[in-house]
């Protein structure tokens, strides 16, 4: 700790920081631009000049950017000096003298760091008349807009896109006073984190193009928190809302979690929500005839019908689903009851996520947090390909090869923080990360060694590793040489590495990756180290669901096949995207009810005998836990419109309309507010009892006053419904959260599950994170992160898994199939917003070259496969990287029902090469 | 003596009755005989155009968020016609809550919402005094004659392209590398 002595006041800042940090830590507003806190300084704007002073008699100082000093005890500096107040309204006017007239119609005004800078700084004519510079734009595809005459060439986008995130395709060009940032040429930016450009840009340079479609200002817009819903990794969002559409999501940070950034998937998934594919009433099947079209119903009817249903139900079975909240599917649990109530995925993916939790709850080693994956030392990915089924974990890794390198940088006494300094240093030293998995990204080219090879070969890698480092643990014999040696050069990154970590995933549908991965984390705990496990699982509550247990989808099956239930209800899940065909329908065909509780139209719902419409994530309130076994919540946005409701509510009506009782009961029925669901889910499962935790109750006030969702400038209060009354009804009462749907109630230092948007005064933008923490990138003041549900176990002495798997075989005849998880698509929710769907690719098969010969294809050419009942038009990709024996196939929307991995005779499944393809 | 001071009052009174007989009368007699308004009397809310025709307003929000009461409400939208020219998808004023204050007219951007002295608006229905944007749209120019932001804009719109601008360079050349 050091004391500084600001304008002769002193403060207390950790030394490691630079003085711009220390000084906004404490609120102190110094202006800035290129600086950001989770990318380093590099004092490129000029923009933070203050006085330093020698000593207490020094009374001349001299001006020093802030962002590039440390802060050493007993350093005095000033920001109100004359001299450094002059310098920096001087860089502004500067900045300002090219730019644009065009704050009314950008789409950053009114959360612009550029507009907050110039207020701060008190620029407020512009002197200069000359000709103003400007340049043209680029399209860059279907999620950014770019508007290069805005500016200010502070270099943080080629910063975050090159240096942080990966991306090679944006560039600076030009020289002098004329850069240009932005691609060579028109075209879609490919980086998976392209988004965090919005949030990046201290202007309206790139700004959010799915935003722009239904632009509202920041302070109209009435935001919550949320939780990411488009893969296992529970970043937390705030999704914004205005006259009853979702508007946009923006990251939210969570100091454990996702920090300053989201993936493209997350950014920009948010559309489905506004999706003319919604289900928005309740429809039924009164005769039962599934082949007519269900017509709609009003609720009361609809409701008595379902309730008929179950009362006559020789059985009722309830298919849970790992997309709904953990209130939903315990809410169904009690409906139906624990013999009744299936998990909603079948038999593998259960196998796998109860191996996973078995080695988290028994094992001695915790799971990572994308933080901890930050700070990981030396990483072993076995099998996941993270950037198509983890995006934010990728970046996450991204950071974590700095982290053995930077001990050089320490050596040198670089602050960690001097960006420029740092990067001359590291060069291009790279700390170990070693991907082991069948398909090839760009991310493989920051990997010290990749090794591509069918599952069982890369669990045959994972345990070679862990017999190598524990000795003790079982090792491969018979490992080919190129592999032993891998093994060997893994083994010592890992040994050498304080905080090692692995991943695996449950992608591949390998048990045996998910053991070795578990050998291989619990050798190096052996060791003395501190190693960490993530897994990487297939959906947002996928975790949520294993904890609360159940049989599997087939049992189901089997339950209404075998005539022991009749009556179906069916929560938020595509059973056609679960198992094959044939057998789903086969599964409806025997069911006398089916009710369906869901958002989105798809195949299961056309099925539904009764169809009631569940309301998305930002429509609910609810629990998510992620792949780490952190449970968070998310908050009901705003309202929907119409018969839409929480699913949880939907299965306390059924479960009224099944005893024909308006009040009282047990179960769900007992269920009025959502802190009723919390205390049930609480006990539902002994791991999930620190579920009330996460979040303060509904009953939770400060001075006396709910918390609003509305910004204290929201507008247009009196004029939003007079179109359709004049009488201004009063505004929904939310009993399920602290929160209110209005811009009344206290205002203030909150929790920050109830933040609804940051802002301060004078901070506008995004930036404003910054006022709530008491540390600059640290965790934000009253922050509650989620609670990690699971506990490693303190016995240091694991079973160690032994079924190490044979060596993959190619066969002559058969290949094994395995999924290509694909970022845009293979998610259910995200490919249905127009944006993400832009960018879905068409679907492909992936071969080894030598594959291809042998089946006769050739490059880029057009096959119909035919399989499990179905076929499907692909077109085929070599690809050198695609382990021989093996075919990939894309997971996207046109192949969504495909049961993989699986074995497939493609000399019999290829029926016809189309015509060929313009490469 | 109370007598004689009731008697005086009445014909002071009388006296002062007798006196404005002559004088001119202060009432107008409204609505044959309307009186001046001055052309900034803060009355109706209109919305106008630019000298070339076009809808002034560019959905930028602050009139909405500048108004003390609430009553405007509006949405963006864009027009993929006109590049990145933005207009209002809808525009309503509740002037049942309007206190004619005129803060929107001082935020504007672009001189589009605009108070004129009109203040004839009585209704028997309220709903009546909800004005949507068709209510609102003039066709002329209003107070303003001159301005149209478009011409000051960085922006492409279809009549403008990168550089056309009032006070505007021509497009950047990246790949030059002269001085």
């Amino acid at each position: 700790m050091a004391i500084i002595i600001v304008d002769n006041k002193s403060y207390t800042v950790d030394e490691k920081q630079n003085l711009l940090a220390a000084c906004l830590g404490h609120g102190l507003n110094v202006p800035y631009f290129c600086w950001h806190p989770a990318m380093g300084s590099v004092g490129a704007c000029r923009q933070c000049a203050v006085k330093q002073f020698k000593d207490d008699r020094d009374q001349t100082g001299r001006l020093v950017m802030s962002c590039m000093t440390p802060a050493t005890n007993g350093a005095r500096i000033s920001i109100d000096d004359p001299e450094s107040k002059a310098f920096r309204a001087s860089v502004i006017e500067w900045l300002m003298v090219n730019h644009p007239h065009d704050c009314p119609v950008c789409d950053e005004g009114g959360e612009c760091h550029l507009q907050d800078m110039t207020v701060m700084t008190g620029h407020v004519y512009r002197r200069s008349r000359f000709p103003k510079r400007t340049h043209r734009n680029q399209d860059l595809g279907p999620f950014i807009r770019h508007e290069m005459n805005r500016c200010i060439q502070c270099y943080r986008c080629v910063r975050y896109y090159r240096d942080y995130a990966g991306g090679r395709d944006l560039n600076v060009f030009g020289s002098h006073d004329a850069l240009y940032f932005g691609r060579e040429q028109d075209g879609t930016l490919e980086n998976e984190f392209s988004g965090n450009l919005v949030e990046i840009c201290p202007t309206g340079v790139f700004t959010d193009k799915t935003f722009f479609h239904h632009y509202t200002r920041k302070w109209d817009l009435q935001s919550a928190q949320s939780i990411c819903p488009h893969c296992s990794l529970g970043c937390n969002t705030t999704a914004s809302e205005r006259y009853g559409t979702l508007r946009r999501v923006t990251n939210r940070f969570n100091s454990q979690v996702n920090g300053y950034f989201l993936c493209d998937r997350g950014r920009f998934g948010y559309e489905y929500v506004n999706s003319d594919k919604r289900i928005k009433q309740v429809l039924i099947r009164p005769e039962g005839d599934r082949a007519k079209p269900a017509q709609p119903e009003v609720v009361p009817q609809a409701l008595a019908l379902a309730g008929d249903r179950l009362r006559q139900a020789r059985g009722i079975v309830g298919i849970g689903s790992p997309r709904a909240s953990l209130e939903a599917n315990v809410a169904l649990r009690s409906l139906v009851g624990p013999q009744q109530f299936y998990q909603g995925i079948d038999e593998r993916e259960r196998q796998l996520l109860s191996t996973i939790l078995n080695i988290l709850r028994t094992g001695p080693v915790p799971s990572a947090s994308i933080h901890d994956a930050e700070q990981a030392d030396a990483v072993l990915v076995l099998g996941p390909d993270l950037l198509n089924e983890a995006p934010r974990l990728a970046l996450a890794l991204l950071q974590s090869i700095r982290q053995q390198p930077m001990e050089r940088v320490d050596e040198l006494k670089i602050p960690q923080w001097d960006e420029a300094a740092v990067r001359n240093a590291l060069q291009n030293r790279r700390g170990p990360l070693f991907l082991a998995g069948y398909q090839r990204t760009w991310f493989h080219a920051y990997a010290t060694d990749s090794y591509f090879a069918a599952p069982d070969d890369v669990a045959r890698l994972g345990f070679a590793v862990a017999g190598t480092i524990g000795q003790v643990a079982p090792s491969v014999p018979d490992l080919s040489r190129e592999a032993k040696e891998l093994t060997q050069r893994i083994a010592e990154a890992l040994t050498h590495a304080q905080r090692p970590l692995i991943i695996a995933g449950t992608s591949g549908g390998s048990q045996a990756t998910i053991e070795a991965a578990a050998n291989v984390a619990w050798a190096l705990h052996r060791q003395g180290k501190q190693p960490r496990l993530s897994f990487v699982l297939p959906e947002a509550n996928s975790a949520g669901l294993a904890l609360l247990g159940g049989g599997t989808l087939h049992d189901a099956f089997d339950s209404i096949s075998q005539g022991k239930a009749d009556t179906v209800i069916v929560l938020e899940n595509d059973l056609y995207r679960r198992a094959d065909q044939a057998t789903v329908d086969a599964f409806f065909d025997k069911a006398r009810t089916v009710i369906v509780i869901d958002s989105l139209e798809h195949p299961t719902a056309a099925r539904a005998d009764v169809l009631l419409p569940a309301a998305t994530g930002p429509e609910s309130d609810g629990t998510f836990v992620n792949q780490e076994g952190r449970a968070q919540r998310f908050y009901q946005v705003y309202i929907p419109q119409g018969a839409i409701a929480e699913s949880w509510r939907w299965l306390k009506d059924l479960a009224h309309a099944q005893s024909a009782q308006t009040e009282s009961g047990a179960g769900v029925a007992a269920w009025n507010t959502f802190d009723d669901a919390v205390s049930a889910t609480a006990t539902a499962a002994p791991e999930l009892a620190r579920v009330g935790e996460i979040a303060p109750p509904a009953s939770f006030r400060l001075v006396g006053q709910k918390l609003p969702r509305q910004s204290e400038r929201y507008s247009g209060r009196t004029s939003l419904l007079s179109h359709l009354t004049m009488h201004e009804p009063p505004p929904p009462v939310d009993h399920d959260s602290p929160l209110g749907f209005t811009m009344e109630g206290y205002r203030g230092s909150l929790p920050s599950p109830l933040i609804s948007q940051f802002w301060a005064p004078g901070w506008n933008s995004i930036q404003a994170v910054n006022t709530y923490q008491d540390e600059v990138g640290g965790p934000l003041r009253d922050e509650m992160p989620g609670v990690r549900l699971l506990k490693p176990a303190v016995s240091n002495a694991p079973a160690w898994f032994t079924a190490i798997p044979r060596a993959f075989q190619p066969a002559s005849q058969q290949w094994l199939l395995l999924p290509l998880s694909a970022v845009f698509g293979s998610d259910e929710l995200s490919g249905r917003a127009p944006a993400i769907a832009e960018r879905i690719v068409q679907p492909f098969l992936s071969l080894h070259p030598s594959d291809g010969a042998r089946l006769g294809l050739e490059e880029c050419s057009a096959i119909d496969l035919a399989w499990q009942g179905a076929t499907y038009s692909l077109a085929v990709r070599f690809e050198p990287s695609t382990p021989v024996g093996t075919a990939g196939l894309s997971l996207v929307p046109e192949v969504s029902g495909v049961r993989v991995p699986a074995w497939i005779n493609l000399f019999e499944a290829i029926k016809s090469e189309g015509k060929r393809r313009a490469a | 003596m109370t007598v004689i001071r009731y008697i005086r009052d009445l014909l002071l009174g009388l006296w002062v009755v007798f006196k404005r007989t002559f004088t001119t009368p202060v009432t107008v007699q409204y609505p044959e005989e309307r009186p001046y308004l001055p052309p900034r009397w803060r009355g109706r809310i209109v919305l106008t155009r630019d000298p070339d025709g076009a809808e002034r307003c560019v959905a930028c929000h602050l009139c909405s968020a500048a108004c003390p009461v609430d009553c405007i409400a509006l949405q963006a939208a864009d027009n993929p016609e006109a590049h990145e020219r933005r207009y209002p998808e809808f525009f309503r004023i509740n002037f049942s809550r309007c206190i004619y204050c005129g803060m929107c007219e001082e935020a504007c951007p672009t001189n589009a919402i605009q108070l004129i002295p009109d203040f004839e608006q009585g209704e028997y229905a309220r709903r009546n005094l909800v004005y949507e944007k068709e209510d609102l749209l003039i066709s002329g120019t209003g107070k303003y004659h001159d301005y149209n932001f478009y011409r000051v804009a960085g922006v492409r719109t279809l009549d403008k392209d990168k550089g056309q601008g009032a006070n505007e360079l021509p497009p950047v050349d990246v790949r030059s590398l002269m001085p």
